[in-house]
């Protein structure tokens, strides 16, 4: 009954969702305020039906409702219910359902908070959200229903996949879709902008904070999906180029580069058709990132079941969404009138070089994600194809990006000054320098090529710090001035502060944490120890216990440090009763400078073997993300995006005008 | 249409070229391998030696007794995590290991050897990669198991787990040497 219920909701949010996608387009083509007016309630209904849907499925899950297939499939009644809720979205169907539900939130979110807008632009974004709504959502009903009944009921299900069942995982999806999903409100502000052939300053500020919040959930789903792998999948890495981590990596690219480009628009009333474009692009890619792994176009570890069917359904609607909305910009962006000039060396020109850069990095990243299908060759499991090929190409992409990011908040609009810019960094490369030093003398010894990557990291950190005391004219005026200063810097301005500053903390731990590190494989029995990093490992004992529903192999480690007891850490192994696999649960001992961190392999003949690493400055890859992720909330915060409704200046009738004639 | 124009096209003309790639990808089961090379002997090659006293290895090493191919590199997370096995494989005279060192800088491969232990017999270094694309390797690691005649029966991809190591590499290779 409940699943019918939720079958019958997600039926009724469709046609909602068609009704809003038609009658505001239209009402804001003629101009009829009742028409337009219809999209706001449509929202808040599309909204509210979903959700029924959404707490039907869940339901479903948490009373173990084994006669609902997609239940039986990943579900198990000894399963804890946290991973029972999890569950929900850790399988085809459900994770769609969630798509469209935060498809649906961003929605009612513009309807709400959209007060401001004009009226004929507010019914198009809310129309161009309910089209995207109307493909998923008829993809949903006609391939991947999550309601389908099973007869005879089975006595129980079959479990969800060991290695999602793990409370990282259970938080990233939702994360990583609300980042996903957040970039389409950016990509309906752009179609509209597109339609109505005109694109400002108002504009650029209505699509940033949309974009922030779509940014700040990537960077958290993704590191959620980084921290998942780093301790879950045992192999001490963070990060290994798979096609289903470039997939959320290629939009954060391309919205890393939007949010630098949309300021450009905003305060300078140019590149808009650049910001356009990566508005549709950033958006595009969330889709071929969220899809493609469904198709069976590409696999991964995270690969959902495929099935050819649904894989053509996928590529027309794909082809249909970023098809039109490029054919789209082909036809009206050129129209578009571009505003102030400005020199290379000025703010503008360091906004446009981060984006070359971005974007060129975005393309990379595509490139190698593709490469293997486009000669045909695809990967079957956890296989380590591209990680030279992207090392290569990315690294030198990121280098010149992070020292530009240094210089380009010291560069004036329309005309920067290089000489004076580099002035006043004088003490920044100072101490970027000393810092390099002391990093060369702790490291001494380990790969060189680190002390680079630290170097870098100081630089930003250092320089993002020069051009905030040079804001608040530290030094030059009494103190007291200076914190008042700090104090009526606008948010937004301490958002691009700590969030560079955050960038500067992580690229030193991911230095750390790939050059830096330390390893040892090697088996060991009870009783025996193995040095690592100057920390003495010694296995005490294996013990076999019982989980809920798995059973874990668990062994001791007493580490210690110069003959003293350090820590005891204990690393599992653990074996699921269901599907009968197995996963690993490193220990993980963590302090400010580094992790110590060990995993127990098989046994032969009483000895196990054992993987223990020492990973330097990988506390400092999340510490420096949660950063980056405050700045994002900051700007957010910022109350030139909150208040005073922009206006929206006079705009020549020229621009107004469809460029189809032409 | 002007030149600005064109440039505007551009973005759908790159999408819609992708596009027809994926089209043409659907149809085929991405775990699926082709295996041309199963059962036909070993591709023509000869690779020089990695280490100074290990030799390196060619075709015409083939032939005469059951002998597992270990394509590895030292950048390939989940050769660490297999090496123990493989380790184990060769150390118990289950089957001896030739390995196929895989767009390796040679210090690089040396130094993961010198940390980890050698287990190969013979090490082939393909520095470019060419005599990869003529096995079929799609990335690394990948497993090779070639009968007494020096054919490539059996390929798997990706990490050697142990159940993979009981379950199907062992159990072909005994029936090989049994052959």
């Amino acid at each position: 009954m409940i699943a019918e219920l939720g079958h019958f909701a997600l039926v009724l949010t469709f046609m909602v969702a068609l009704a809003q996608s038609i009658i505001p387009m239209v009402g804001a083509a003629r101009g009829d305020a009742r028409m337009m007016a219809m999209a706001e309630p449509a929202a808040a209904a599309q909204l509210a039906l979903i959700l029924v849907a959404f707490g039907a499925l869940t339901y479903s899950y948490v009373v173990s409702d084994f006669s609902v297939f997609n239940v039986v499939s990943n579900s198990h009644s000894l399963k804890p219910m946290l991973y029972k809720i999890s569950g929900v979205w850790g399988n085809h169907e459900g994770s769609l359902l969630l798509w469209v539900l935060i498809l649906a939130l961003y929605g009612g979110l513009v309807a709400l908070f959209g007060g401001n807008l004009p009226p004929a632009l507010k019914a198009r974004v809310l129309a161009v959200q309910a089209i995207i709504a109307v493909g998923f959502l008829a993809f949903m009903l006609l391939t991947s229903n999550p309601f389908e009944r099973i007869f005879p009921v089975p006595a129980d299900g079959n479990d969800l996949n060991p290695l999602l069942q793990d409370p990282g995982l259970a938080f990233h999806p939702p994360m990583l879709y609300a980042g996903y999903v957040g970039l389409s409100t950016a990509f309906s502000f752009a179609v509209a902008a597109l339609i109505e052939g005109k694109v400002d300053a108002a504009w650029a500020r209505w699509v940033r904070p949309w974009t922030l919040a779509a940014w700040g959930f990537l960077t958290g789903g993704i590191v959620l999906g980084s921290w998942w792998a780093y301790y879950e999948l045992g192999w001490g890495g963070f990060w290994f180029w798979d096609p289903v981590e470039n997939a959320s990596f290629m939009p954060w690219l391309v919205a890393t580069a939007l949010l630098h480009s949309a300021i450009v628009v905003e305060k300078r009333d140019t590149l808009k058709s650049w910001t356009i474009l990566l508005a549709i692009v950033g958006f595009s890619l969330s889709l071929i990132g969220t899809f493609l792994v469904r198709s069976g176009v590409l696999t991964s570890v995270h690969a959902f079941a495929t099935d050819p069917e649904r894989g053509l359904f996928i590529l027309f609607l794909l082809v249909a969404a970023i098809g039109g909305s490029l054919a789209l910009f082909a036809w009206r962006a050129p129209s578009m009138q571009g505003g102030g000039l400005f020199r290379p060396i000025s703010r503008e020109g360091g906004l446009v070089l981060n984006n070359l850069l971005l974007s060129t990095a975005a393309a990379t990243v595509l490139l190698g994600t593709l490469y293997p299908l486009f000669l045909d060759v695809l990967e079957a499991g956890k296989v380590s194809v591209g990680a030279p090929f992207f090392n290569a190409t990315f690294v030198p992409l990121m280098v010149p990006l992070v020292v530009a990011a240094g210089f380009g908040p010291m560069l004036a609009w329309k005309r920067g000054d290089l000489m004076g810019a580099l002035q006043r960094l004088k003490f920044a490369a100072l101490a970027t320098l000393a810092l390099a030093i002391f990093a060369a003398w702790l490291s001494w010894g380990l790969e060189a090529l680190g002390v680079a990557g630290i170097a870098l990291a100081a630089w930003l950190g250092c320089a993002t710090l020069a051009a905030l005391a040079e804001r608040i004219g530290l030094g030059r005026v009494p103190l007291s001035t200076s914190l008042q200063r700090a104090g009526g810097l606008p948010r937004s301005a301490w958002g691009m502060t700590v969030t560079h500053f955050g960038l500067a903390v992580t690229i030193a731990g991911i230095t750390g944490a790939s050059l830096w590190r330390t390893e040892a494989i090697q088996e060991m029995k009870p009783g025996e120890s193995v040095n690592v990093a100057g920390y003495e490992f010694t296995l005490d004992k294996v013990e076999n216990l019982r989980g809920p529903n798995y059973f874990i192999e668990r062994g001791t480690f007493t580490v210690r440090l110069d003959g003293e007891v350090y820590t005891v850490m204990d690393p599992e192994k653990r074996k699921y009763f269901v599907q009968q696999r197995e996963t690993t649960e490193a220990a993980i001992h963590t302090t400010f400078m580094k992790d110590l961190y060990a995993v127990l392999g098989d046994e032969t003949n009483g000895a196990w073997v054992t993987r223990i690493y020492h990973n330097p400055l990988v506390p400092w890859m999340w510490i420096g993300t949660l950063l980056m992720i405050l700045g994002g909330v900051l700007s957010l915060s910022d109350r030139r995006l909150r208040v005073g409704a922009p206006k929206r200046h006079a705009v020549p009738a020229a621009a107004v005008q469809p460029a189809g004639a032409e | 249409m002007s030149f600005r124009h064109i440039l505007y096209l551009l973005p759908l003309l790159v999408f819609l070229g992708m596009s027809v790639y994926f089209a043409l990808g659907l149809g085929k089961d991405p775990s699926e391998l082709p295996s041309a090379l199963i059962n036909k002997p070993v591709p023509e090659f000869d690779l020089p030696p990695l280490l100074e006293d290990i030799p390196g290895m060619a075709a015409a090493d083939f032939g005469g007794e059951v002998v597992m191919v270990n394509v590895f590199a030292s950048w390939c997370v989940p050769c660490r995590a297999e090496h123990p096995l493989i380790t184990r494989l060769a150390d118990e005279g289950i089957v001896p290991v030739y390995g196929l060192n895989w767009k390796n800088e040679k210090a690089d491969a040396k130094a993961w050897l010198n940390e980890l232990g050698n287990p190969y017999t013979r090490i082939g270094w393909d520095l470019s990669g060419r005599v990869g694309i003529d096995w079929g390797v799609y990335g690394v690691p990948e497993t090779y198991i070639i009968d007494k005649q020096g054919r490539i029966r059996y390929k798997h991809v990706g990490p050697i787990f142990r159940q993979v190591l009981n379950e199907s590499l062992i159990p072909i290779i005994q029936e090989l040497q049994a052959e």
